[in-house]
């Protein structure tokens, strides 16, 4: 079976929803999550579609749940970093030969689709609603949320997963070639990498304020200590490495006012959850985490590239609805733990929420004080992407984990852990969830 | 130099108006709306009807830039570091376009100068529209 696209009416995108109708009635109960590696090394058990099996496995383990007794998956069959499979280079046949292998030999190595984990995972026997959510892992939570809350799966497996091959990232393809086609050339032409845009946004928003890039160091100085706490993270595992605010101003620019260390590091690595019934989720293993609302944006820039306006006007209206949805407000978040790769645009989001009355404007002075796990206002408790690698999962794995006590070295001890929102990635469109540790 | 560039359906109008040396964005006449870069659609309207194609001065201002000391295009890299700039066209101010701004220093960006358009030959041969500083503005 492959599954289809999701269709957009699963996603909350306006204002003016009122309460979402499952609200506490949906919970995470399992958190699994694969080894982390810089790159692939070539063999069959450290493939994206191996590291997956693994973290779904994992996911269902830590929940105590029956294979058999999932019904439902969420996945987003594309998994690159940035990295691409050589154009005419064969699929390596011992790896292809090491799994059940579907008619696209890249399947499980360069790409996933519902049928190569299915096709792997005989255990799984009734899963009867699939589904792809792609993206990222926020966008595939709120699919599997909207889904188990409706009925149409009762115990869903929620999976995102990154491969990563040699070379620098992007810079093969048309970055490479003589010529661009018309449509892209409108933007390619130019060379910017990745990063630009939000750089714009930062350097405009350190125009229109008055602040300075230097302002960023104590963020990124307690991301990475916050990510080396994080025993799933690749830079806990790989290389342990602090960054001080000395290392952070001597970094080299990629595209001024964005250094190296704003940006994050592409990593291989796969994490699943498993989500189910507020009824269900009683008898399972851990303390379930309740869903307390999901909101999408699909908010688009009028031209090229995202201005400073239409970001805060954005992440504005994303907050007015993650807080109607879930019935809060700012001052009931326990900490703040939106997405952050690339780092210059954390800020955007934070402000948007309102977290801790702080404004437009404001987020840097804020950053300038106690932003630790162990103050009143944490912030980026997982350390984010650039605390723990390039996946965009770390912070709904650290929200479920602090709101169950679970979060180890990283718990949170200035506030108590009750309710968190997590998501992204950019601050314009993105999809978010709001969590609980209690159903109300 | 940049890379070349192959006109597809969509942007033809645009790349053989600027080996002509003008400079064209598509509109929709029927909510007299620019858009760029451009759509098979109206991005207002949704109708696919009114779409063309409208001559626009080549006026300009700087909004915003950064300096890339690291692209990932290849025949670039011998430049860095280099100024990309986003300029707004003078008849809608919503309306982008990149430059690298030929004649202004590296890092010595004016935000908010005047600029006016020149054309410039990619690898190819394909003109594609540049902006420069207008000399003497205020
Ligand atoms: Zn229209």
């Amino acid at each position: 079976m492959n599954a289809p696209r999701h269709p957009e009416s699963f996603f909350r995108t306006e204002e003016g929803l009122g309460l979402w109708e499952h609200r506490g009635k949906v919970a995470a109960v399992g958190i699994g999550h694969s080894p982390t590696a810089r790159r692939w090394d070539g063999r069959p058990e450290t493939c994206v579609g191996a590291l997956s099996l693994d973290a779904l496995r994992r996911a269902m383990e830590d929940a105590g749940v029956d294979p058999a007794n999932v019904d439902g998956l969420v996945m987003d069959p594309t998994t690159t970093t940035g990295a691409y499979w050589p154009r005419g280079r064969p699929a390596p046949e011992e790896v292809v030969n090491a799994f059940h292998a579907t008619d696209n030999p890249l399947d499980g190595i360069a790409q996933l689709s519902s049928e190569w984990i299915l096709g792997n995972m005989p255990e799984l026997t009734d899963v009867g609603f699939a589904m792809y959510g792609d993206g990222c892992m926020a966008r595939a939570l709120c699919i599997a949320a909207q889904a188990v809350g409706d009925g149409l799966t009762h115990t869903c497996l929620v999976l995102k997963s990154w491969h990563n091959f040699e070379g620098r990232y992007y810079q093969g393809g048309s970055n490479a070639g003589s010529d661009l086609p018309g449509r892209s050339a409108l933007s390619a032409l130019w060379g910017a990498p990745v990063c630009y845009g939000t750089a714009l946004q930062f350097a405009e928003y350190c125009r229109k304020y008055g602040k300075s890039h230097d302002m960023m160091a104590p963020f990124i100085e307690n991301s990475r200590r916050n990510g080396l706490m994080f025993p799933e993270g690749y830079w806990a595992q790989h290389r342990p490495e602090e960054i001080t605010p000395e290392d952070y101003q001597a970094a080299r620019w990629i595209a001024k006012p964005a250094n190296l260390f704003d940006n994050d590091l592409p990593i291989m690595m796969a994490a699943a959850y498993v989500l189910t019934t507020a009824e269900r989720a009683r008898d399972m293993r851990q303390e379930p985490v309740y869903i307390l609302n999901h909101a999408s944006s699909r908010t688009r820039p009028r031209s090229l590239t995202p201005t400073l306006d239409e970001v805060e006007e954005d992440t504005a209206r994303s907050a007015r609805k993650i807080y109607e949805g879930a019935g809060i407000t700012a001052g009931d978040l326990s900490f703040e733990n939106m997405y952050d790769g690339f780092a210059l645009f954390h800020q955007f989001h934070l402000e948007g929420l309102g977290y801790r009355g702080v404004g437009f404007g404001e987020a840097l002075d804020f950053y300038q004080t106690d932003i630790s796990i162990h103050g009143p206002n944490p912030v980026l408790p997982s350390g984010g992407n650039i605390g723990c690698g390039r996946s965009r999962i770390w912070m709904h794995t650290d929200c479920m984990q602090q709101l169950q006590q679970r979060a180890g070295e990283r718990q949170v001890t200035g506030v108590k852990p009750e309710v968190a929102v997590s998501g992204g990635p950019m601050p314009l469109g993105g999809n978010f969830l709001v969590w609980g540790a209690t159903p109300d | 130099m940049k890379q070349g560039v192959v006109p597809d359906d969509l942007t033809r109008p645009f790349w053989e108006a600027a080996n002509e040396r003008r400079l064209v964005i598509q509109c929709c006449a029927a909510c007299d709306r620019l858009q760029h870069p451009p759509g098979r659609r109206c991005h207002q309207c949704g109708s696919d009807e009114h779409i063309g194609w409208r001559e626009v001065s080549g006026r300009a201002t700087i909004y915003n830039y950064c300096v890339v000391h690291d692209t990932p295009v290849r025949v670039l890299q011998q430049d860095q570091p280099f100024n990309v700039a986003v300029v707004m066209l003078d008849e809608d101010p919503g309306i982008q376009m990149y430059s690298h701004l030929p004649g202004t220093p590296v890092d010595e960006v004016p935000v908010g100068a005047p600029v006016e358009v020149v054309f410039e030959a990619t690898a190819n041969g394909q003109f594609v529209p540049e902006w420069q500083v207008v000399e003497g503005a205020p």
